[in-house]
């Protein structure tokens, strides 16, 4: 199977020049031809960071310290501005979080879907608007049209998504980021989301990164995962595979603390302390060894 | 904004932007009254029932219309050299307008140039805008208005230079502060991610968005212009003297406010009413044009 993305011991840090905190410690991932891999993790493991590098929107303050992303043959973090631009929403893209705010409120919904459109694929504008409104239908939006002709404020949550995620395969891209695009929405909502992801990627052969901290969500949709905690991979694998039988306490402690539908009886338990502490210590070894003294907090 | 796709759309929204403009109280009462000022400073010569230079040192003082003494034909009364202060307020209009105008468009040029190059690329175009701004406001703004027309002589021209050199700072840190807030929306970062340039971002994405705040300060400016222009006339650094302006007229008016109190009292009242229409019409377009207060 070739990779899609390859990212190879990615080391990033946050704040001072003097002391930085370390985000990322050496992650490495892979992601095969349209495959779906799930990034899971709880707040603050590093996950969206992750996807943040590949497309290269990292909050100010934030370093690539080393480590290579490798996307299809090309370094994501040596490409120049131009380069990355060509590569952005043509052949990855991103499903935003939150599509509440994703949206540019003062522009009509056509007009921004068809942006993606006119820049990489050149479209004129009549083309263009005929394209928006097959993607709109594919997401099946109901009157394609009218909603085009909408701006954000007039559509629901749902909705927004919808023309989020057409956008993202507007130009079937070889990778897609999905940054928990379920997260920001209501649980019947969330269903068919996921359901529309699932089908658009079969249709288009989309490999997607998919960042969340959701095990429902990533056993429905994920073939393959990496378990990441505090911007470390501990375990990554098939789905199934690590399902069945994780070999990470900590994954195994994940499963205890998520709630199961199945199993409404279960107690659950809460990662327990000294695994915490346990991983707590082993990250400041790691630190220690790259920046000695400076893990001294 | 240019928007070719919206554009190219059957678009159902041109018939209700009407409607939600004259469906705002503050739009039609504002607009209704800069619409009468436009009308009057085009048509000043039509609508004027007399010269505004003429003069007529029998007819001096009248008191306006409903006054005892007053005279047929001059409605608001006349002043010390018996021209008729309503012509002369109706002449006055053109040269306010006129400032208005080309002040607010000269303004806004400037401090939303600087406010967007500071608000979207931070850094050190930031700290040079904004050290720039600190610096410009610790001078009293009429006392610098002062001091550039008199370095510019006196005139229309040296009068809206002065406008523009001093109150760019108002666009400039309401456009910044608002770039600054827009630049961190997820949208903002939606662009990024599919391809956009840093360019066409600023302006095509976050321009829009700053354009109803840009629409209310351009016509608040409006009226701050009118105002400075009445200052600067009010001592005697606008227009050559023998031309009407409502500040001219106000400065006439004061050295004789207890004989003739009409002759400061009615510039003044235009002036207020103009200022009071051209903010309620900023605020009105505002809520209308911005999709997210409209409904």
């Amino acid at each position: 199977m070739t990779a899609v993305l390859d990212i190879r011991g990615l080391h990033l840090a946050i704040g001072g020049r003097h002391r930085p905190t370390p985000i990322l410690r050496g992650v490495d991932l892979t992601i095969g031809v349209g495959e779906v891999h799930g990034l899971v993790g709880e707040s603050g493991a590093g996950k969206s960071m992750v996807g943040r590098a590949l497309l290269g929107i990292l909050p100010g303050a934030a370093v690539i310290e080393e480590g290579r992303i490798d996307f299809l043959g090309r370094d994501m973090i040596r490409l120049s501005e131009r380069e990355r631009r060509r590569l952005l929403g043509r052949e990855i893209s991103l499903i935003p979080q939150d599509p509440m705010t994703a949206l540019n409120p003062v522009r009509r919904i056509g007009a921004q879907v068809a942006d993606v459109l006119r820049l990489h694929l050149g479209l004129n504008d009549r083309a263009a608007w005929t394209r928006v409104v097959e993607l709109l239908d594919e997401v099946h939006i109901r009157e394609p049209e009218r909603v085009a002709r909408r701006y954000p404020h007039e559509l629901s949550g749902g909705m927004r998504q919808r023309v989020l995620i057409a956008t993202a395969f507007a130009c079937e891209p070889k990778l897609i980021v999905a940054d928990e695009p379920t997260t920001a929405l209501d649980v019947t909502v969330q269903r068919q989301i996921l359901r529309l992801i699932r089908e658009m990627q079969a249709n288009h052969g989309t490999a997607i990164l998919f960042i969340t901290h959701d095990l429902g969500v990533v056993a429905k949709i994920c073939g393959t995962i990496s378990v990441i905690h505090g911007g470390r991979i501990l375990e990554h694998g098939s789905t199934e595979a690590i399902f069945k039988r994780p070999t990470h306490p900590y994954t195994s402690a994940l499963f205890a603390a998520t709630p199961r539908y199945d199993r409404p009886g279960d107690q659950l338990r809460p990662v327990p302390a000294t695994l915490l502490a346990e991983l707590a210590r082993e990250a400041r070894a790691l630190d220690e060894g790259r920046r000695p003294g400076a893990a001294g907090r | 904004m240019a928007e070719p796709v919206a554009a190219a759309l059957p678009d159902d929204g041109a018939t209700g932007s009407v409607r939600a403009l004259l469906g705002n109280p503050r739009v039609v009462f504002g607009g209704a009254i800069v619409l009468l000022l436009v009308t009057v400073a085009l048509l000043a010569d039509v609508l004027a029932p007399a010269d505004p230079l003429a003069q007529d040192l029998l007819y001096s003082y009248l008191p306006p219309f409903w006054l005892e003494g007053a005279e047929p034909g001059y409605w608001l009364g006349t002043d010390s050299l018996g021209r008729d202060i309503l012509s002369r307020l109706i002449h006055a209009a053109r040269v306010a307008l006129v400032v208005a105008v080309i002040a607010a468009t000269a303004t806004a040029l400037i401090g939303t140039t600087l406010g967007l190059l500071a608000g979207f690329y931070g850094r050190w175009v930031d700290t040079v805008v904004s050290r720039l701004i600190d610096i410009w406001m610790a001078f009293p703004p009429v006392l610098l208005s002062i001091v550039l027309v008199a370095v510019l002589g006196a005139g229309l021209h040296s009068v809206i230079i002065a406008i523009a050199v001093i109150d760019w700072t108002r666009f400039a840190r309401v456009v910044r502060a608002e770039v600054m807030v827009q630049r961190e929306q997820d949208y903002v970062a939606s662009a990024v991610v599919i391809g956009l340039g840093r360019w066409r971002t600023l302006t095509g994405e976050i321009l829009p968005n700053v354009l109803p705040l840009l629409i209310t300060l351009f016509t608040l400016e409006m009226g701050i212009a009118i105002i400075v222009e009445a200052i600067l006339s009010f001592v005697g650094l606008s227009m050559a003297s023998d031309f009407p302006t409502w500040g001219g007229m106000i400065a006439e008016g004061r050295q004789v406010i207890h004989q003739a109190w009409w002759l400061m009292a009615f510039p003044i009242a235009v002036l207020i009413v103009v200022v009071i229409a051209l903010n309620m019409l900023g605020d009105g377009l505002r809520q209308v044009l911005d999709p997210v207060l409209r409904r």
